[in-house]
């Protein structure tokens, strides 16, 4: 069952990741993700400061505050003082980050905070939080809160769709046509916040950045539809976790890191046998 | 005639460097008219400006003499074909089918009236049978007639058009060319930006001149002379015309046009 469990969380992580992942990689702002996983370090202190407790709900709501706070950071500083965005993603989340670190070192001596966690995740430990659902059938509290996250993506990519759709392609034209583009941009970060948020308790913020531009990233190679790429992205997302899993337990090593190299070799593999495809297709029409 | 769209002390500035300065001018509704001007003159932040796509520094713009948010749906947009990205996952038929997302909104499924007027857009510019061909896969000038075609399935009366003929075939050149004229008779106002101006005299009945500050604005028949195009185009076209005086002056053989 452990195993199950384990592979659970990992793919629902991968479903999230990889709706929010599609959208940000055809925005060439991928980074975003880096950025909030890493910025919501001074969120979850100040969050477990006040409420003196490491319970999930005030962690999680004050992750996704700060992780907000990063994103309007750095569309501030792009937006208002024209730095490019690459820049302003850098400083936004090293400031943040760097005011989680000093908040800690210097108030939370004897805190719950594990930053080797925040980094690396604790998918391994999964099953010692076990819930139950219905009829005796428990599942893992985070595959829970990583589960009604999926289920709000989906809906809100579904019902969002034409708006995301439109925004990516060609802001500027949806501007013209008089859609709010500012609130689609927020719409997307809010729900990058809540998948970075929630995901990286189990999998660690190296894993995020790898389930958000991995899979999506493989899509985009195969497919050149853009719901074709959603749904490939998450199929791709799911089958990484499963092959990450039993690599590492093959090997004996960190799930997170064979899982993230696992898509790393994915990726590297479909560009290879897409680009030979291609090649062949340009001799044969020329 | 009727005035369509009303440019006043218009001022864009982009951090520190101005690419409008106190521009000033008013367009003529059911007229082809051309924008044009050097590269960096400020051609197609003035079409952002009036779109709302770009905000302005100083002054303002009417449409219909009023706000556009008021009549947005009476004017559709061409941005650059360079602005976007061509690899994106799509076809043909989804980004023409954006330009019906005005009139159904972002959440209401498209009608089938809307999918006709989809397919009508799309024969305008010959382009039915690539609809459902990946937008990676088309050609400079098939790539404009899906944006042309986009904004045609907007049914609106005012085009603003940014380059439409930058760098596309012949054949759809004079398609795009065909296509003005016939939404022109149409009683459809067209503001086309350009910078051919070999063809400037022949496409527009009104022109726009600009380098970062309005230098004409008129029929094109009074405004398309050498001394507004000297100072329009100011040291790069007074030099071509030096060489060709110095030549000529020396007795060289040299076509005329």
């Amino acid at each position: 069952m452990n195993d199950f469990y384990i592979i659970f969380t990992a793919s629902l992580v991968a479903v999230n990741c990889a709706l929010m992942g599609s959208f940000l990689v055809m925005r060439k702002m991928v980074m975003i993700g880096d950025a909030i996983s890493h910025a919501v370090l001074p969120g979850i202190f100040i969050a477990y400061y006040v409420s003196g407790s490491t319970a999930s709900l005030p962690i999680l709501v004050g992750a996704a505050l700060s992780g907000i706070v990063a994103t309007i950071m750095i569309e501030w500083f792009t937006q208002k003082a024209r730095l490019q965005s690459d820049a302003a993603i850098g400083i936004s989340y090293t400031l943040l980050f760097s005011i989680g670190i000093v908040l800690i070192s210097k108030y939370g001596a004897n805190a719950d905070l594990d930053q080797q966690c925040v980094l690396y995740g604790e998918i391994e430990y999964v099953s010692l939080w076990l819930k139950p659902i219905i009829g005796g059938f428990m599942l893992p509290q985070q595959a829970i809160t990583l589960g009604i996250v999926s289920i709000v993506l989906i809906v809100a990519v579904i019902v969002g769709y034409r708006g995301l759709f439109i925004t990516t392609f060609d802001p500027n034209y949806a501007l013209s046509t008089g859609v709010f583009v500012t609130f689609w941009h927020y719409f997307l970060m809010s729900g990058v916040s809540l998948t970075t948020v929630v995901s990286f308790e189990s999998v660690g913020a190296i894993l995020v950045v790898a389930f958000l531009s991995g899979p999506p990233a493989i899509a985009y190679l195969l497919t050149e539809d853009f719901k074709k790429m959603l749904v490939l992205a998450c199929v791709t997302g799911i089958g990484c976790s499963v092959g990450g899993y039993y690599f590492a337990k093959w090997l004996d090593v960190s799930i997170a890191g064979s899982i993230s190299a696992v898509i790393g070799l994915v990726f590297t593999m479909v560009f290879f046998i897409t680009s030979v495809q291609k090649s062949k297709a340009d001799v044969i029409s020329t | 005639m009727n005035t369509i769209i009303e440019v006043h002390n218009l001022t864009v500035v982009y951090g520190r460097k101005p690419a409008l300065w106190n521009v000033d001018f008013e367009l003529p509704e059911k007229q082809v008219i051309g924008i044009m001007g050097p590269n960096g003159s400020g051609k197609s932040t003035l079409l952002k400006a009036i779109m709302g796509v770009v905000e302005p520094t100083g002054g303002f713009t009417k449409v219909y003499d009023t706000n556009l948010d008021a009549v947005r749906h009476r004017v559709s947009y061409v941005p650059q074909r360079q602005d976007i990205d061509w690899d994106f996952p799509a076809s043909v038929w989804d980004i023409v089918s954006m330009g019906r997302f005005q009139k159904r909104g972002l959440f209401k499924k498209l009608t089938t009236a809307d999918k006709d007027i989809i397919s009508e857009s799309l024969e305008k510019v010959n382009m039915l049978g690539f609809a459902k061909r990946q937008i990676s896969q088309l050609s400079g000038g098939q790539q404009q007639r899906v944006f042309l075609a986009r904004a045609i399935a907007q049914q609106g009366d005012l085009f603003l058009m940014d380059e439409p003929f930058a760098g596309v075939d012949i054949a759809t050149e004079e398609m795009i060319i065909s296509l003005i004229k016939e939404m022109k008779a149409a009683g459809k106002t067209l503001v086309i930006v350009h910078h051919d101006l070999h063809t400037a005299q022949s496409y527009f009945d009104h022109l726009v001149l600009l380098n970062t500050r309005l230098v004409a604005c008129g029929p094109t028949k009074t405004v398309f002379t050498d001394q507004i195009l000297t100072d329009t185009y100011g040291g790069k076209l007074t030099t071509i015309a030096k060489i060709s005086q110095e030549l000529e002056n020396k007795e060289f053989p040299i076509r005329h046009k």
